[in-house]
């Protein structure tokens, strides 16, 4: 089975004999005239976190609610756990967990009468109790759903979305509106659901939420994958010329390079002792990710 | 990574039915819990039913039979229209909106479920509703309960043919609301609109004959004439615009919309927002 279409060199497939959760050729997807997903290749192999990045517009909801069985498709093939979304029925629902961007529902139950509820909808469910604690809900189990914070009503989402015991879960933009607490205890929480073997895709704006939680990120531009790789090698981010500075003469000097050990190590001789607020930069993942949008809409242009 | 974890065989779903029996559940928790529309569907009728009680309820119609009389029966009819038509077409849309919908479609739940849960919380507040007129009118507006078992057999038909039809359409409305918010706004006038032309707020055979046309292709006009022959006495008959009751006529017109609110509601409901499927 070769997986992964050369279609674009930023785009490193996954191994050929990965196990996949989910494949993804040529999707399309037009509305009107326009075309929203124009060819999309994406593999999610089973027990990674995938997150899919991409400015508004681009492509990735459509995708997500496509693989989801929300929304059809014009054209291509998509395969989510051996079934295709369009013909998913309620077995092949069971195994995913879905959580919504801008849900607002279930403001008059309480949180435990929510996931108890629900649980009732899945054949081999957790333990209502022992997913609120997962979540951090445990004080909040009596509270209704329009009493919770923004934070705490995306976990109540989360507890949601794994009630069913997933082997797949979609997260939709989770931590939209969170302040930086609450973030780093949803990563927490992200990270404790990845270490039990679920595979998640996950769409973010937030480059810092992909570098921590993904395993491999996609860059989704005017519809199509254009880059998928480990974080550190996103879009040749490891290969690329770091950038030294250093203050020197009372002002700030800097250099771009590919061998950054080496001018430090000449800095180093000619400061003897500490190079004055030396620095050495390497692409960001934003920077990587900006100059691949940026490069893309040129390219249209 | 985890190696390949081929899909488990997993215990059988939950059916359909026993998941629609917790839908009814979840349903009624939620309706009884939303101060909104609670008063909307219980106060309003009754606080209507005083409105014009007082007011015009002393008004003889003929030997022995009130206006309050009268209205107690337009507004039973009317509470079969505001539990069902009225509270789906509006709280559909807002499920639409509010997500609701688009978790119910993500999880296993077979779509059954769902309707049997709206058609249990739609059967319960009725029960309740009508219980609650029925006790404020003969409390208060000297509403006779029938003793005849036929007036009963009549009201048990009318309510469940109501209830169904009117059921089916407004889950076939909940599609006409652009969105949740303006739904009330669209629905609430059609309700009002029916009331007023279909003998509810006022005697039927009084209004112009164009209204009465108009009134007789809709379900509430029908509605309203088969409860008032259980609720006012045989007499009252003569009130009517064919000298009787018409019984059989309200039947075949309420299963008549039974079948095209049926019709209507698998061609027209759609659980996704427009042009987000």
């Amino acid at each position: 089975m070769t997986t992964g279409r050369a279609s674009d060199p930023l785009v490193v497939p996954a191994p050929d004999d990965a196990d996949l959760a989910v494949r993804v050729r040529g999707l399309r997807r037009s509305y009107g005239e326009t075309r929203a997903v124009d060819g999309v290749d994406l593999d999610v192999v089973r027990g990674e976190v995938l997150a899919l990045l991409g400015p508004n517009g681009a492509g990735k909801t459509t995708t997500t609610e496509i693989l989801e069985g929300y929304r059809h498709r014009d054209g291509g093939e998509v395969d989510v756990l051996g079934c295709d979304p369009a013909h998913g029925d309620a077995r092949w629902r069971s195994r995913l967990g879905i959580v919504l961007q801008n849900a607002n529902d279930l403001g008059d139950l309480t949180v435990e009468e929510a996931v108890s509820h629900f649980a009732g909808y899945y054949p081999d469910p957790h333990g209502p109790l022992e997913v609120i604690e997962s979540v951090g809900l445990s004080d909040k189990r009596r509270t209704r759903g329009f009493d919770l914070s923004g934070g705490q009503r995306r976990r109540l989402d989360v507890a949601l979305g794994v009630i069913g015991r997933p082997e797949l879960l979609f997260l939709d933009e989770p931590t939209t509106g969170f302040d930086p607490e609450a973030r780093r205890e949803f990563w927490d929480l992200i990270r404790g659901l990845r270490g039990s073997g679920t595979t998640i895709l996950l769409t973010t704006h937030y480059l810092d939420e992909a570098e921590v939680l993904a395993d491999r990120v996609g860059v989704i531009s005017r519809g199509r994958l254009i880059a998928c790789d480990v974080p550190a090698r996103l879009g040749g981010r490891d290969e690329s010329q770091a950038t030294v500075s250093w203050r020197e003469d009372g002002v700030v000097r800097s250099e771009v390079t590919h061998e950054p050990t080496g001018l430090v190590h000449d800095l180093a001789g000619r400061f003897e002792g500490e190079i004055p607020a030396l620095a050495v930069h390497r692409p960001s993942l934003e920077d990587v990710y900006l100059s691949l949008i940026n490069d893309d809409s040129e390219a249209e242009s | 990574m985890t190696s390949a974890a081929p899909p488990v065989s997993r215990p059988s779903s939950p059916s359909g039915l026993s998941l629609g029996l917790r839908r009814v559940r979840i349903e009624l928790k939620t309706f009884f819990r939303d101060r909104n529309s609670a008063v909307w569907n219980f106060l309003l009728p009754v606080l209507l039913l005083v409105i014009f009680g007082s007011v015009f309820g002393s008004q003889n119609l003929g030997p022995g039979i009130t206006f309050a009389q009268y209205f107690v029966a337009g507004m039973i009819a009317s509470g079969v229209l505001y539990t069902s038509f009225q509270n789906l077409a509006i709280a559909i849309p807002m499920e639409r909106d509010d997500g609701t919908l688009k978790r119910l479609q993500g999880t296993p739940m077979p779509k059954v479920a769902y309707f049997i849960g709206k058609i249990g919380l739609v059967f319960v507040a009725y029960v309740a509703q009508v219980t609650i007129l029925i006790v404020v009118g003969v409390a208060f507006y000297k509403l006779h309960l029938p003793t005849d078992p036929a007036k009963w057999f009549t009201f048990l038909w009318a309510s469940v043919l109501g209830l169904i039809s009117c059921t089916l359409l407004g889950i076939a409305f909940s599609v006409v609301p652009k969105n949740g918010k303006g739904a009330s706004a669209v629905v609430s006038p059609i309700v009002l609109v029916l009331q007023f032309t279909s003998g509810v707020f006022f005697v039927f055979s009084q209004l112009p004959h164009w209204m009465q046309v108009f009134a007789s292709f809709f379900p509430l006009k029908w509605l309203t004439q088969a409860m008032r022959s259980v609720f006012l006495p045989d007499s009252a008959a003569s009130l009517e615009v064919a000298g009787s009751w018409e019984l059989p006529a309200c039947a075949a017109v309420l299963a008549a919309w039974c079948v095209g609110g049926l019709v209507m509601s698998l061609v027209f409901f759609r659980w996704n927002k427009r042009g987000q499927d």
